[in-house]
């Protein structure tokens, strides 16, 4: 498989990240050099094999369902570019 | 008297438990050296006052005849890993000025032990590369002198970009070149695809790349999280061994680190191999390989049998679909991981008239090159219509892997060596081409390691024709890292400690 111009342009632009029109081509060699790399993966045959979603066999411990922690607005806003009032500020959301 | 940055943390530890030596001493000797050392570009940030104000406390406990393992011994930490307080940007434009509020629980543990943080070590941004040369900070050269440079020419190009002088590896490249340089008697690391592991055998030091989930991932900047694990880079496999004891530990806020107790692992080195099987893959003797790596391996395989263990063949028949599976699932969980860096709530904002345009921007000048295309790569491999495909497929071939390792364990072999890298270290800028998986090549004996989940040891082992060092890697079964610390000093003992370089910067 290999991408074009257009979907260079849309993976970009599910990724969040700007691309300039100057940029896209080299984008798309770079991405197809990659994709050609792991196109010898469709050649083995992975019929009836489990895909891993563990990679140690371990049990997910549980714990209570209580509030551990909280409180710490500071903290949590101590990074933040911009901030008003205790709250992250971002340009307006919904019209 | 040897210089106190040329102790082993082992011997530091033992001068500083008989009040040979102090912890101030050392501390101040480690940050003069980091002072001359600048041009190195190992560190990112330097904590002196911190180090100096640790060190003075570990001083007052041993003088009470307290403090924990590793008390009053220096040691960095890489960039990656949340420091309270501290510079911690995974050498990353769009951590831009972060200062985490928390402390990641592997930290925490060192300190809780006695270490004394010198200060934040340079990587590749996003433990994304394997050279360094991706860094925000730009790259770190390796104190290995490149073959037939004088000093001087080593110097000259120290200064002006550092161009032809040798690469310590990466992602850790930081951290293998401020053990190598003798500027921290150890550092932390981390690995998702070699990058432990690579940088060692570049430096001629010890690096381990634990089995996953046996230290806490909780507070390190997250890559691709069902493959990254923290180790330690250290000069010994001794000083490795007492690094990841206090690295390791169950921590209720990672639920994938193991519950189980960590073993002193010291106590492993200088173990007897006699009677452990040890399995040569045959898959890894790739086609056109580098005569010196497959000597040495075989060298290394010498030693080993001589030390009485059984050496036998073993077969990984999905050995070379590791890496192409591997630069489908990496990119795939980073496009996930990094999708927080968004310009809102820590790190780089560039404006925009609305969000997305905000994020746009904020994503487009804050990563480097490298992981806008891995994040690209990333989404595209989980997007409707190539998720089963791609991701699916490459989970799929993953459990291949493992069970390939599986089927050897169960067989009787107790630990499989193999090369580290397929070649000694390349200099800056060599392999910056066009093709990025030219780079990716790099990690092709490593990243199995990592896909099936496995302990992975590199030890150094030699050095090439052209004076640069080699390394060994051996890998153990899941949490058996008390055999790979056994074998490993095994191989350090017949190989001779590499001797690292003489300060020429």
């Amino acid at each position: 498989m290999s991408v074009d111009l257009a979907a260079v342009r849309r993976i970009a632009h599910l990724a969040r990240i700007g691309v300039s029109e100057a940029e896209t081509p080299h984008l798309q060699h770079e991405i197809n050099a990659i994709l050609k790399f792991v196109e010898a993966l469709e050649a083995v045959d992975v019929e009836g094999v489990e895909p891993m979603t563990s990679v140690i066999p371990m049990r997910l411990p549980m714990r209570d369902d209580i509030v551990t922690d909280g409180g710490i607005v500071d903290k949590v806003l101590a990074n933040a570019p911009l901030t008003e009032d205790g709250f992250f500020l971002v340009p307006k959301v919904i019209e | 008297m040897t210089e106190l940055t040329s102790l082993t943390l082992a011997e530091a530890r033992d001068q500083l438990k008989s009040r040979a030596i102090s912890s101030l001493e050392i501390t101040r000797a480690h940050l003069a050296a980091m002072e001359r050392a600048k041009a190195l570009n190992a560190f990112v940030a330097t904590t002196a006052d911190k180090a100096l104000a640790m060190a003075a406390a570990s001083d007052a406990r041993l003088a009470e005849g307290e403090g924990g393992p590793l008390e009053g011994l220096p040691i960095g930490v890489k960039d990656l890993y949340a420091t309270e307080g501290v510079h911690t940007q995974a050498c990353s434009h769009i951590l831009e000025g972060f200062r985490p509020t928390y402390e990641s629980t592997v930290t925490a543990n060192l300190w809780r032990d006695g270490a004394v943080m010198l200060g934040k070590l340079n990587m590749d941004e996003f433990a994304m590369g394997s050279s360094n040369e991706t860094s925000y900070y730009g790259p770190v050269a390796s104190p290995w002198l490149p073959p037939n440079w004088s000093r001087e020419q080593a110097r000259a190009a120290l200064i002006d970009g550092k161009r032809g002088l040798l690469s310590p590896g990466g992602s850790s490249g930081g951290s293998s070149a401020a053990v190598a340089a003798r500027l921290c008697l150890a550092a932390t690391a981390s690995d998702t695809g070699g990058s432990i592991r690579q940088p060692a055998a570049f430096t001629g030091i010890v690096g381990i790349k634990p089995t996953y989930g046996r230290c806490s991932r909780w507070g390190m900047v997250a890559f691709a999280s069902s493959l990254d694990q923290a180790g330690p880079l250290a000069r010994t496999v001794r000083d490795a061994a007492i690094m990841l004891r206090s690295m390791a530990g169950p921590d209720p806020k990672d639920s994938t680190c193991s519950p189980d107790p960590v073993p002193d692992y010291e106590t492993a080195v200088g173990r007897s191999v006699k009677g452990l099987t040890i399995g040569v893959p045959r898959e890894y003797r790739l086609e056109g390989m580098n005569a010196e790596i497959e000597a040495l391996w075989a060298e290394g395989t010498e030693w080993l049998r001589e030390g009485g263990a059984n050496v036998v063949e073993v077969s990984l028949p999905n050995t070379r679909h590791a890496l192409p599976a591997y630069y489908i699932v990496a990119p795939a969980e980073a496009s996930s991981n990094l999708a927080r860096y968004d310009g809102v709530r820590y790190g780089l904002r560039q404006p925009g008239a609305d969000i997305v345009e905000l994020y746009e921007k904020t994503r487009a000048s804050g990563f480097g090159a490298e992981v806008r295309r891995r994040l690209m790569i990333g989404t595209y491999v989980l997007s409707a219509g190539y998720y089963d495909a791609y991701y699916v497929r490459a989970q799929k071939i993953r459990t291949l892997i493992k069970r390939d390792f599986e089927r050897v364990f169960a067989d009787g072999v107790d630990a499989i060596l193999t090369p580290a890298t397929p070649s000694a270290a390349f200099g800056i800028g060599e392999k910056s081409s066009a093709d990025p998986v030219e780079m990716y090549l790099n990690d092709v004996f490593t990243v199995t390691v990592n896909m099936a989940g496995l302990p992975g040891i590199v030890a150094p082992a030699g050095l090439s024709s052209e004076g640069l060092p080699l390394g060994l890697q051996l890998i153990g079964r899941p949490f058996d890292e008390e055999t790979l610390f056994s074998l490993a000093e095994a191989i350090e003992q017949s190989a001779g400690r590499a001797k690292l370089p003489e300060a020429w910067w």
